[in-house]
């Protein structure tokens, strides 16, 4: 079974794949350790790849598989002192990058390797404008001067299709949208014309119709420059849209290589296929009930026309100038045992409806909860209705109190509304941590000593403590590897079957809400664009927006590889509005059984 | 199921219980932490049982404690500590003065933590106008010269050991106030505050369960360099004729009236000044220590 692992090439006399191409780096035998309490450990071992002229490669692995360092020691970028390289080498043409000292080191990044990395937000200096950013890489570089700088600069933003780059010069980090600061970076990769583009979870900070963009932008330089990349995913699907050949790492080894297409059609090694199994995938929705919900007795949660706004303030006096109109006019019900799922990019205000659900922002409208409307209510009366309503949120290591154990993390909301006795709350707490998938002894411990996947189970745990009738998951299974992801939203799906919960499901997956959900919203800038059964939204999108979005997602399978991605246009709108403007409410049209589309 | 790709049970290898030990007997198992104690200990001791370590009255002029000249004599058998002008003995009035320095640097810095912190919680948790107008208040007390401030304070009332503990604790929280402010601010907007209201926990959980554990490390440093901030400003009081009234021996006042003298007899600003460093000293080694220890997060990490 795993003759694919114990045939990997070590060492550089042994060229990977076939010969035809200039290598332009090779790494042999790379090990990277890191120095922790307890001694050294390698997160890196004995890597050996060849990376061709113009070639991609594809390194995926799930967290902690050594990825990034791979990456980082590539670039002799990595944190200091605790992580160093130990033993291998890694050759740029004649260059071995590992013998180098930090001044020679410094000659060779930006010019003949760059980087771009996960979060372009984080990785631009925000105090200083792009352009001024984009020249000070190049006049590090070169000896051009600063005119000449500039105008290599102007092209560099031209290149990565910004529109009006010279004005853009003068702009600063935070006045890009996301997508557009992704291609800052590049074009700053890409100002020199390095030999090699490391990218780094490029585009995993993107929405996905941004993603598709970027990685297509990354295409074609890559063909118009003859640049060899790195790409370093967890992402399958963009590996099958991106890669010429793949390693899959796990642990800090390599597990496979291959060309793209074996990967995908006849994986080695068995960690391989079960990586690939755990991949949502659009179409794969199986095994979910039929929707059979559509006379829907006694909703558990009912939203009509909700709004939501946000000042902003601004102005000397910091008067009232700007309202955001996050939520905008959206209704709907969830009816018991149904997960209806609330999708769209970042923005458009699916998060903010599921606060207003959960009672943390102020709204307008009504939120009706096992049929009592909370407007009416008093203090006491809303807090006992809001039992009702349970919330899972997006990052596990963020959402539970870092000082407590987890014990009296799961028991605190029986605590909170004085249901059972401290024994019998003890009791209670071990049986979710058991119906949980965690053991009761782990009850002691404290967050950081577990791993993403267990901190959501013991949020999910949290969450089943009150026995609620509705879930909110806000994002819940985005931060986790997808093989964990899997088991979390089997999990979820288990629990639903044993108790009837009914969930609000947010997501910017598409292909993970196609696996869990009943029914479908779609939300674009504050308000409902499509609704309807998971059926008829993912067979018969009819808002052109649900086209762009199921469009957008990478496909897991070289062989469905997209020729071009639909450009967008324009950037996504603000929803912020100057005061006493509202934005056009739209009109949900029925085209029969419930499916539900905005007509313009 | 489906997926047992990677399990994801174990993140740490290790998942006994580990019953939560005592923070005593985990600060006395660190040395640094146990050298803090037993400074505090010797200080404690040494004002307690000043009347029996030494033979000397903190207030009385001998005659023998000066030279013919009328100059203090520098350490030797008799005054282990040497004397100060007025010729009394050095040793015996640092060990009086540890009973002034120690209310004023406990009681004193404590108040002011106190303060500082019920200021800057609320502040910080309650925005809104109750949260700008405490702040507004603590810029003014900011703007506002501390030692005037005491001054004012200390001469009003009439001065005593524990009237100046008070002023100096009115002056004192408000730089802790902000800062905490700052951190209670920052900590609300984070998740797990979010998902306690969700769960239906009202404000004083959130306050004294989610937001103060996560505080103490900060007050803990605040106090600790209050510590001897405090001691100085009840000096300095002193100094000004307004602090603990002489001839009642405190640290502060004991350097303050002999620096003068400073190139003549340096014996007398330093051996209190070493005092006010080692008890500063000795409560920033025990609130680092308790810092850790109080930190979950700082144990079992692999």
């Amino acid at each position: 079974m795993s003759a694919g692992v114990t045939s990997r090439p070590t060492g550089a006399a042994t060229p990977v794949g076939s010969p035809a191409g200039r290598s332009v780096l090779e790494i042999a035998g790379l090990c990277v350790s890191v120095r922790g309490e307890d001694g050294e450990r390698e997160v890196v071992s004995d890597l050996s790849l060849t990376l061709k002229r113009g070639e991609t490669l594809c390194i995926a692995g799930e967290s902690g598989s050594g990825k990034s360092m791979t990456a980082l020691a590539i670039m002799q970028l990595l944190p200091q002192p605790a992580a160093r390289i130990s033993s291998g080498m890694i050759q740029l043409g004649e260059i071995d990058l590992a013998t180098l000292n930090e001044r020679q080191m410094q000659r060779i990044r930006g010019d003949r390797i760059a980087m771009i990395f996960q979060e372009p937000m984080t990785s631009l200096n925000p105090v200083l404008s792009i352009g001024r950013q984009l020249t000070e890489s190049i006049e590090a570089h070169t000896n051009l001067s600063s005119a000449e700088a500039r105008r290599r600069a102007i092209e560099a933003l031209t290149a990565v299709r910004i529109s009006e780059a010279e004005s853009r010069l003068k702009q600063f980090p935070h006045e890009l949208s996301g997508g557009m600061r992704q291609r800052v970076m590049i074009a700053m990769a890409l100002a020199l014309k390095p030999d090699v583009l490391i990218a780094d979870e490029p585009t995993t900070a993107l929405d996905v119709t941004v993603q598709g963009e970027v990685l297509e932008l990354l295409r074609d330089l890559q063909r118009e420059h003859g640049t060899s990349v790195i790409l370093i995913t967890h992402d399958m699907g963009v590996v099958a849209e991106m890669a010429d050949r793949v390693i899959v790492m796990r642990h800090g080894r390599m597990v496979e290589e291959g060309k793209v297409a074996d990967i995908f059609a006849r994986p080695q090694a068995d960690y391989t296929r079960e990586l690939l199994a755990a991949v949502p995938r659009i179409g794969a929705g199986v095994g979910r009930r039929k929707s059979a919900e559509a006379e829907r007795p006694g909703s558990v949660a009912v939203l009509n026309d909700l709004h939501v706004h946000f000042d902003l303030r601004g102005g000397f006096f910091g008067q009232v100038n700007r309202r955001v109109h996050a939520v905008e006019g959206v209704s709907f019900s969830i009816a018991p045992h149904e997960t209806l799922a609330l999708v769209g990019e970042s923005g458009c205000g699916k998060s903010t409806t599921a606060k207003a659900l959960a009672g943390l922002v102020p709204y307008q409208g009504d939120i009706v909860i096992g049929g009592r409307n909370l407007a009416g209510l008093g203090r006491d009366e809303r807090k006992a209705v809001r039992r009702d309503v349970q919330m899972i949120f997006q990052d596990p290591y963020a959402s539970l109190d870092p000082r407590m154990r987890v014990g009296d993390l799961v028991a605190e909301p029986l605590l909170i509304h004085g249901i059972a006795s401290k024994q019998e709350r003890r009791e209670r707490v071990a049986t979710l941590f058991e119906r949980v998938g965690l053991s009761a002894d782990q009850m002691e411990l404290y967050p950081h000593e577990f791993s993403g996947g267990q901190r959501q189970r013991i949020c999910i745990a949290r969450a089943l403590a009150l026995r609620p009738k509705l879930i909110i998951a806000d994002e819940s299974v985005s931060a986790l590897d997808v093989s964990v992801q899997a088991r979390v939203l089997d999990l979820l799906k288990e629990l639903q079957r044993e108790f009837g919960i009914a969930y609000l499901f947010i997501s910017h997956d598409m292909a993970v809400v196609e696996n869990i959900s009943d029914r479908v919203a779609v939300m674009y800038l504050g308000q409902i664009v499509e609704m309807g059964t998971r059926d008829q939204v993912f067979s018969n999108p009819r808002h052109p927006y649900t086209k762009r979005l199921i469009e957008a997602v990478p496909v897991p399978d070289p062989a469905k590889r997209r020729p071009r991605f639909a450009r967008l246009d324009q950037e996504i709108p603000s929803s912020a509005r100057k005061i006493g403007e509202t934005p056009s409410k739209l009109v949900l049209q029925d085209l029969g059984n419930g499916h539900l589309v905005a007509v313009s | 199921m489906t997926n047992p790709i990677a399990p994801d049970l174990p993140a740490t290898g290790r998942m006994p219980i580990k019953p939560r030990a005592g923070v005593w007997r985990r600060l006395v198992k660190r040395p640094l932490a146990l050298l803090g104690l037993v400074i505090i200990a010797i200080v404690v001791a040494g004002a307690l049982l000043a009347p029996w370590l030494t033979g000397y009255d903190p207030n009385e002029q001998m005659f023998d404690g000066l030279t013919l000249e009328g100059a203090p004599l520098p350490p030797d058998a008799k005054f282990w500590l040497g004397t100060d002008l007025l010729g009394r003995d050095l040793l015996t009035r640092i060990l009086y003065g540890a009973r002034t320095s120690l209310i004023i640097g406990i009681v004193a810095n404590g108040v002011a933590l106190l303060i500082g912190t019920l200021v800057g919680v609320a502040a910080g948790y309650y925005r809104g106008w109750i949260g700008s107008a405490l702040m507004r208040f603590t810029d003014l007390m900011m703007a506002f010269p501390a030692l005037l401030l005491a001054i004012c304070l200390a001469a009003v009332l009439q001065p005593s050991l524990w009237i100046v503990a008070m002023a100096i604790a009115l002056v004192n929280w408000v730089q802790t106030a902000r800062v905490i402010y700052t951190e209670t601010s920052s900590l609300s907007e984070r998740e797990f505050i979010d998902a306690e209201r969700t769960i239906g926990a009202g404000a004083p959980r959130i306050l004294f369960r989610h937001i103060l554990p996560h505080l103490l490390p900060t007050i803990i440093v605040w106090g600790t360099l209050g510590i001897s901030t405090t001691v100085l400003l009840e000096a300095t009081l002193s100094y000004l004729g307004i602090g603990v009234q002489p001839p009642t021996a405190s640290w502060g006042n004991i350097i303050f009236e002999n620096q003068t003298y400073f190139q003549a007899a340096p014996w007398l600003v330093f051996f209190p000044g070493a005092a006010i460093l080692a008890l500063a000293l000795a409560f920033n080694l025990i609130g680092d220590a308790l810092r850790d220890i109080l930190d979950p997060t700082q144990r079992g990490r692999a």
